[in-house]
């Protein structure tokens, strides 16, 4: 696990730090290595594998989650920093195991090919209807540069959001 | 690593002149790439986005102070018009989901030659608002960059907030990257007039982030403030900028490419500062 691992520092210097995560409506008590991410907390100590670990600096959009609403790269946020925020992950998307209208757009318009930009690209593409940045596909586009897709699927990406938009579904 | 959770600012202060090791962290963005990457190992960080007095901002006498804490989407949404320099640099800063944790100050801290805020900051003569137990400064924003990742501040200050005078003329950032977003800063330009006073800063260009003071006195002189702007005084200014800069080779890119690509940038900012400038005359 992420938090065991001192990748050589002497273990005496490690503070541990204790926090209480809010995931998709449900609280955590965890108690961490203090340089633990949101990120590797979420993979690796609550088994939320859905968010993506793709650069792990902040340049590919594949960790986007929101936090308090607002969406953020989970690699660079402190997982200790969260204490008393609303974290939701891809898996808070679906309800009652139906799925949220913008992961069935992006499944109907192929808006993915590896999949694994999905999550984040899903995370980004409801924050931005509800930023109300979807105005028009350049606005997308732009709104969207935060998430790379390398399979280059940005076209379908563009549609799913669009599609989306237009039916005026955008509660995250 | 400890971790410091001050939750008001005096707190925040005192954890600081106690330990002066900590890395102070607001949204993370710049210290965590490094904590990550295993860049450096902060033997304590301080975390300051539970302070509040951080996250506001007000206007005071022709002065914006920018608190430590507020975000660049939230400087983009509540003060581009009092700050269409450090608004347009803030919309080029990596993507929607850094804007809505990174800061201005951060970019301070940080002070990277790189920092997208540095060029504007320079332009419209910013001070820095530091603090400690000790007592508040103000730092001018000329004297407060020190070398590559290194400012003004002492061991026991914090960054409390940034003073940027609301605009009374056109201001104008420029920046080239490998892509449009996501991007550090290979160089970077911005200009601002104040009346009949042209401001400068060079960002990416040199050990630090600097302004082109040849270039903002040349301009003051030649510039025909009534007329259309002379193609040779605006060739001209680019190339004073050109020679203010010290540029190296690196990964983002080379010191010739930094030369040319701020001649240019320089020319295109006073184009368009130019025709808003006659258009509000």
């Amino acid at each position: 696990m992420a938090d065991d691992m001192t990748g050589g520092v002497p273990v005496a210097t490690v503070a541990r730090v204790g926090v209480t995560l809010t995931v998709n409506g449900a609280d955590y008590r965890l108690d961490l290595d203090s340089r633990v991410t949101l990120l590797d907390a979420l993979r690796d100590r609550l088994g939320m594998t859905g968010t993506k670990k793709g650069c792990d600096q902040g340049a590919c959009g594949a960790c986007t989650v929101m936090v308090d609403g607002k969406r953020v790269l989970s690699c660079l946020t402190l997982a200790a920093q969260c204490e008393g925020k609303d974290v939701t992950t891809i898996e808070g998307l679906a309800a009652d195991g139906v799925l949220h209208a913008m992961q069935e757009a992006f499944v109907r318009h192929d808006a993915f090919q590896c999949g694994y930009c999905t999550s984040g690209q899903i995370m980004s593409a409801v924050c931005l209807l509800a930023e109300g940045r979807a105005g028009s596909d350049d606005a997308i586009r732009q709104f969207m540069s935060g998430n790379l897709c390398r399979c280059g699927a940005y076209g379908n990406i563009v549609a799913a959001i669009r599609e989306v938009r237009d039916a005026g579904g955008h509660d995250a | 690593m400890d971790f410091l959770r001050p939750l008001t600012w005096a707190e925040a202060l005192e954890m600081k002149a106690e330990r002066p090791d900590a890395t102070p962290i607001q949204g993370g963005t710049d210290v965590m790439v490094e904590i990550n990457l295993d860049k450096g190992r902060p033997t304590a960080l301080l975390d300051l986005a539970a302070v509040a007095e951080l996250a506001e901002w007000t206007r005071d006498n022709g002065t914006v102070r920018l608190g430590a804490g507020v975000s660049y989407t939230r400087l983009i949404a509540e003060l581009a018009g009092d700050l269409p320099g450090l608004a347009q640099a803030s919309r080029t800063v990596g993507s929607p989901q850094i804007r809505n944790r990174g800061t201005v100050a951060g970019n301070l801290g940080a002070a990277s030659p790189a920092g997208d805020s540095h060029p504007p900051l320079l332009a419209t003569g910013a001070e820095v608002e530091a603090e400690s137990v000790r007592g508040s400064r103000m730092i001018a924003i000329t004297d407060f960059y020190r070398g590559v990742k290194r400012n003004a501040l002492e061991p026991d200050e914090l960054i409390r907030a940034v003073r940027i005078p609301v605009a009374t003329g056109p201001q104008y950032f420029s920046k080239i990257g490998t892509r449009n977003a996501m991007v550090i800063a290979v160089s970077s330009f911005a200009i601002a007039f104040d009346g009949r006073r042209v401001g400068t800063g060079i960002g990416s260009a040199a050990p630090t982030p600097r302004r082109a003071p040849e270039a903002e006195a040349f301009l003051e002189s030649a510039l025909d403030w009534s007329g259309p702007l002379d193609a040779d005084v605006a060739r001209r200014f680019g190339e004073l900028v050109r020679d203010a800069a010290a540029p190296i080779d690196d990964v983002r890119g080379t010191r010739d490419y930094r030369l040319h690509s701020l001649a240019v940038m320089a020319r295109r900012t006073l184009t368009w500062a130019w025709e808003d400038h006659l258009r509000c005359a």
